[in-house]
């Protein structure tokens, strides 16, 4: 489970059938200290997240356990909106909003 | 399993179920010696660790559903021990009693 | 789940038996600005990608969560054929365009 930041948002129609509905959001993961940490992912957004929020997710076969379908093909998703994520005395999601 | 220190927490409101009411620890891997290695990932608390411990962690589906008893789960890292020593070869690396504090990246 | 562009197919009649009537495209990743990436992947197909489509692929165990990779040696599947997105309210693409 890994700290990113909402970036963007996918719309995509035609899509395998138990995913009907779910948002697919673009997601920076970030290191602990809320930098850019490797490449953007596109994630399903299983919490009601939106562009500029810190969230957390889960990748691999768990990301497709958290939709509301469960046998569906989905390696990322967003499990939650992160409100504070406080590194030593920093609070990293409220810096990374501002600077959004 | 992996090593790893505790450099934070992390308060999320809105959440899947299966998380409600559980301990979020920002996470840094680190080598035995206490060198980080990997990205900074994000545990489930089973244990009581603080900001400063270094945390045994298992980062596998299978694993973390057991511990949470949760066989549908959508969890994968979960820190399951505080630390107290690590050797390697007879030299002790890490001892949680005589430790420094954890060191900020890039300070 | 990454996004790539359909550029092309693959076809093996000598294969496994448990490959044998899978649609197997070549996918080229982009990037959230849409570059093309020096990575390709070989996915298998779900929802009827045409080349030139830009994608979603996951790979992976989930990748063999759908009725048509269950229980086959498939480790990347495309799963949605991509519209449009933004990034920061900034319109980066544009299937119809």
């Amino acid at each position: 489970m890994y700290l990113a930041r909402v970036i963007g948002r996918v719309v995509a129609t035609a899509r395998y059938p138990g995913l009907d509905g779910v948002p697919l959001q673009w997601i920076q993961p970030l290191d602990e200290e809320g930098r850019d940490a490797g490449a953007a992912l596109v994630a399903a957004a299983v919490v009601g997240t939106g562009p500029g929020d810190v969230v957390h997710f889960v990748d691999g076969r768990e990301g497709a356990l958290a939709c509301p379908e469960t046998f569906v093909p989905v390696d990322a998703a967003i499990i939650g909106y992160v409100e504070e994520a406080a590194v030593f005395d920093r609070d990293l999601a409220a810096e990374r909003r501002r600077n959004a | 399993m992996f090593l790893a220190d505790v450099v934070g927490t992390v308060v999320s409101p809105v959440q899947i179920p299966l998380l409600e009411g559980r301990t979020l620890l920002l996470l840094r891997r680190v080598a035995p010696d206490g060198t980080p290695t990997g990205s900074t990932r994000i545990g489930i608390d089973l244990t009581g660790a603080g900001v400063g411990d270094r945390v045994l962690v298992v980062d596998e589906g299978n694993a973390g559903r057991q511990l949470l008893e949760a066989p549908d789960g959508a969890v994968k890292t979960v820190v399951v021990g505080v630390v107290d020593y690590v050797d390697r070869e007879g030299e002790l690396l890490y001892d949680k009693a005589a430790r420094a504090p954890v060191a900020r990246m890039g300070s | 789940m990454l996004i790539g562009k359909v550029v092309g197919s693959v076809v093996a009649s000598q294969k496994d038996e448990k490959l044998e009537n899978l649609k197997l495209l070549v996918v080229q990743v982009h990037d959230h600005n849409n570059e093309p990436q020096p990575s390709y992947v070989v996915a298998a197909d779900s929802v009827q990608a045409g080349t030139g489509d830009l994608v979603l692929f996951a790979t992976g165990s989930s990748a063999r969560q759908t009725t048509l990779t269950e229980n086959r040696p498939c480790d990347a599947v495309v799963m949605a054929v991509v519209d449009s997105w933004d990034l920061g309210g900034e319109n980066v693409y544009e299937k119809w365009a």
